[in-house]
């Protein structure tokens, strides 16, 4: 198996991907177009969460937080009228980070069940914030009129350009969390997960380790949030809900979990299942629970695992 | 006569109603071999982990090269030189075995907050790494995932682990539990090996490895250091008898 | 702010109290004996709420009605673990996470399917729609009074069993030694099988007690959920003490907190700004409260586990 399927894997993905628009243009189904755009902001955040989750073992049921803060970031600053990128997305990913040192800081010093209830519960706190926050539409959100504004360089209302934008900085999101994995960062939060005793016996205190991967995995899911406002021109408290955090692990463990590809490859699983049995049914949930359910328990290495190539980043 | 490296004072560890540990009083001389040995339950694995920072004393206090240790966690003493094997193997089952070696010499080449280079690929930590298992007799296994090795070459990693953190102070527990006749006489063959140049603490109950091991052999019951010597004086002596030889002779 | 009102909150707080320690002592339960991190735990909320409303819609008795649905959260329980969780003991949290999820949506979406997704609202029986005069001068629902009644009683019963009782030693003794207990010719997954059913049924009796308080709908479960895992963190999971003093806690900050935070703040900042804050601080209270603990003692007040 090796480098070879790799080398062809990561190939095909990313023609495919890039060849994506115009084809689409050609077939009229500008649907398509929006529906991979989401799947890859979706990608990014599972990617984010893969790293800690996948590799450090920290079972985060609050990634939603940081899609949310992110989203908030672009939110409010276009409220009050600053729509220039180079200064959003940057805040989007400061103020995630923050927030992530905060709730790491606290969460990361237990374990086990403890840290999954919460990460949770940080993360209702977070999402009862955004519903209270009258100003900027509280329960209901606020609609953003104008999208992320780059000085020219590229154009986000268009559809096109801004899928281009989102496929770059996926793949840069892959391939950062691809270095730091295989770093010796990577391999103190690898090992870490593998023997904590033994980590702890050779001289490694994880925690410092595991907080730095948190923040890192807080930043890079508060860019996604900053994508999935301006994909969504919308921002509610919904980017919060802790179902979105499940669905995002579930894209983590779908996909394949500590592999390169599946955070991608589930996130497209899932969101095309999900809009599929939504075009079908308004009780979509109720197969699609189930069908969760059988997936734990059956399919435990995930659609990266039985692919070749796609394990390795 | 050397000096001390490792002094124990009266250490002591109850769990519940049992003293596993009743103030212990212990010295390792610098490049001496002690064995701590003793009936099962009499407290040995309490004491090595009271040593290795695992767990902490309800009583006492242990100085290492003249440093009051007692306070310092497990991965603040494995830093000043520390190292341990435990006695139900800990590896990272997960990695390769040159992987476990490699990330052990990187335990010990100062922090590891370097987020770009692959470790994989810097020989600073593949080399030291290579020769280590050469040494141990791991050569040629370096690329077998560890959880496929058989079990004594797991112990013999777990050593090998230990000894690329250049530690000045080898814990061992029961390093040749479990391995069959051949195996243990290789274990036993290496520590001899390293005799002289490495202080280590010994808890064993192979006799034969003990005796051709130890310079000086502390017996143990129930949580109380009951007698000290050269194996020649532990084997005269009539309370080690009594308490512990004279029933589990082999 | 008179003594009276502040009294008649306090009591609110206690009654919101003693249903997080219905749902927080069956997951605390599960968790400690089966080792079995079950988010669907708010589903049983849920379904033990529901079934009460159908019940006694069709008996057009309360009694009866809460009594049915008792019964019938019991019963989904039991099934649920035979079906969905036998298999996930051996597992790890992710896993279990992942599966309780799954179900968590399926319950959600049935229930929506069943009795749609706007909220059902019950009348109670004049019998319990009265009030009691307090000492302080004012007056208190009755039925909340019984609420609180209710949720003690089960607190002394529980604390009983458990300490007590040979069925509470079997289940504290499986929750360290599976294979002991085994041994003893007690058959374990039938044991799990009625503790898990026995913490579905006070998480269903939770449920139906809010129903005529609160609103019955779809994703109620979820809500109350994570409050209880804000009580287990810090009461300390695995502790029934740790359960009910968390529990108690957090019902009592939350209810003062969203009664008074607001009149509180706006005599030391500007009433506007106060109009502001005060919801969101005292939406936030009770998570900022678990920081705090946590902050001081990572393990809870009562971890039944060492440092």
């Amino acid at each position: 198996m090796g480098s070879r399927a790799r080398v062809v894997f990561w190939s095909a993905a990313i023609v495919l991907l890039a060849l994506l628009p115009p084809v689409v243009a050609a077939l009229k189904e500008p649907f398509y177009l929006d529906l991979m755009r989401r799947v890859m902001i979706f990608a990014i955040a599972a990617i984010s969460l893969n790293l800690i989750l996948g590799y450090g073992g920290l079972v985060s049921f609050g990634h939603a937080a940081y899609l949310g803060i992110g989203g908030y970031a672009v939110g409010i600053l276009a409220f009050y009228g600053v729509y220039s990128g180079w200064l959003q997305w940057p805040l989007a990913m400061g103020a995630s980070a923050l927030v992530a040192l905060a709730i790491g800081a606290v969460s990361i010093r237990t374990s086990g069940i403890y840290f999954i209830m919460i990460t949770l519960a940080f993360t209702q706190m977070l999402y009862f914030l955004g519903v209270s926050l009258e100003m900027f539409g509280g329960d209901d959100g606020m609609r953003i009129k104008t999208r992320s504004q780059f000085s020219g360089l590229v154009d986000l209302s268009d559809p096109v350009a801004f899928y281009y934008v989102v496929l770059v900085l996926m793949l840069a999101s892959m391939y950062l969390v691809h270095r730091l994995v295989n770093s010796r960062f990577g391999m103190v939060l690898r090992a870490a997960k593998s023997n904590e005793a033994r980590s702890r016996a050779i001289g490694f205190s994880p925690y410092l380790y595991r907080l730095a991967a948190f923040v890192i995995a807080g930043a890079l899911c508060g860019l996604a949030g900053a994508l999935l406002a301006n994909h969504t021109a919308y921002i509610t408290p919904d980017f919060m809900h802790w179902t979105r955090s499940g669905e995002i692990m579930f894209m983590v463990i779908l996909g394949g979990i500590a592999t390169g590809a599946g955070p991608l490859l589930g996130a497209a699983v899932l969101l095309v299942v999900e809009s599929l049995l939504a075009g079908w049914t308004e009780h979509w949930q109720a197969i699609l629970g189930p069908l969760l359910i059988l997936s734990v328990i059956f399919f435990r290495r995930g659609l990266a695992g039985v692919l070749p190539g796609a394990r390795d980043g | 006569m050397a000096d001390a490296l490792l002094q124990a004072y009266g250490l002591c560890k109850s769990f519940g109603a049992l003293r596993a540990s009743d103030s212990i009083d212990f010295e390792l001389l610098e490049g001496e071999t002690h064995a701590v040995i003793g009936p099962n339950g009499a407290g040995k694995t309490t004491f090595i982990s009271l040593l290795s920072g695992d767990l902490r004393p309800d009583a006492g206090a242990i100085r290492f090269a003249g440093e009051d240790v007692t306070s310092l966690r497990s991965p603040a003493r494995a830093r000043t030189g520390f190292a341990r094997s435990f006695q139900i193997t800990s590896i990272y089952r997960d990695f390769t075995a040159l992987d476990n070696v490699a990330f052990a010499v990187q335990a010990h080449a100062g922090h590891s907050f370097r987020f770009w280079r692959p470790a994989r690929e810097e020989s600073a930590l593949r080399d030291p790494a290579r020769r280590m298992l050469e040494e141990v007799g791991l050569g040629a296994r370096a690329d077998v995932p560890a959880a496929k090795l058989a079990h004594g070459e797991q112990r013999q990693l777990e050593v090998a682990m230990a000894l690329a953190t250049e530690p000045r102070l080898l814990l061992l527990d029961e390093p040749v539990a479990g391995m069959g006749s051949d195996e243990s006489q290789r274990m036993v063959e290496f520590l001899t090996r390293l005799k002289g140049r490495q202080s280590i603490i010994l808890v064993e109950h192979d006799m034969d490895a003990v005796f051709s091991l130890a310079d000086r052999i502390s017996v143990l019951v129930y949580g109380r250091i009951i007698a000290t010597g050269t194996p020649q004086e532990i084997r005269a002596n009539a309370d080690v008898r009594r308490a512990y030889l004279g029933e589990d002779a082999e | 702010m008179t003594f009276g009102l502040v009294f008649e909150q306090l009591l609110n707080g206690v009654q919101f109290g003693v249903m997080l320690f219905l749902m927080a002592a069956g997951l605390t339960l599960v968790f400690g004996i089966m080792n079995l991190v079950n988010l669907a735990h708010g589903s049983l909320y849920m379904v033990g709420a529901y079934l009460a409303v159908a019940a006694t819609a069709w008996t057009g008795n309360f009694a009866l009605g809460a009594a049915l649905g008792l019964a019938g959260a019991l019963l989904v329980g039991m099934v649920v673990e035979v079906v969905a969780l036998r298999t996930l003991y051996e597992r790890d949290h992710l896993d279990q996470v992942l599966a309780t999820f799954g179900l968590i949506l399926f319950f959600n979406e049935l229930v929506a399917i069943v009795w749609g997704r706007a909220a059902l609202y019950t009348s109670l029986p004049a019998w319990l729609q009265g009030h009691v005069e307090l000492f302080t001068g004012s007056r208190y629902p009755v039925y909340r009074g019984l609420v609180i009644v209710v949720g003690l009683l089960v607190a002394v019963a529980l604390w009983y069993v458990v300490t007590r009782t040979r069925i509470g030693m079997l289940v504290r003794a499986g929750a360290s030694n599976r294979t002991m207990v085994a041994a003893l010719g007690v058959n374990i997954r039938l044991l799990y099988t009625v503790v898990f059913g026995f913490g579905a049924a006070l998480a269903g009796l939770a449920g139906l007690m809010a129903g005529p308080i609160y609103a019955v709908q779809p994703g109620m479960g979820e809500l109350i959920l994570i409050q209880v895992f804000v009580v287990i963190v810090i009461g300390g999971i695995g502790s029934i003490r740790g359960a009910l003093v968390g529990a108690l806690v957090v019902g009592i900050v939350d209810t003062l907190g969203r009664a008074f935070l607001k009149p509180l703040l706006g005599s030391v900042i500007s009433p506007p700004a106060a109009e502001a804050a005060g919801p969101a601080l005292a939406s936030m209270l009770i998570y900022l409260l678990m920081a705090v603990v946590l902050a001081v003692r990572p393990e809870g007040l009562f971890s039944s586990r060492g440092s």
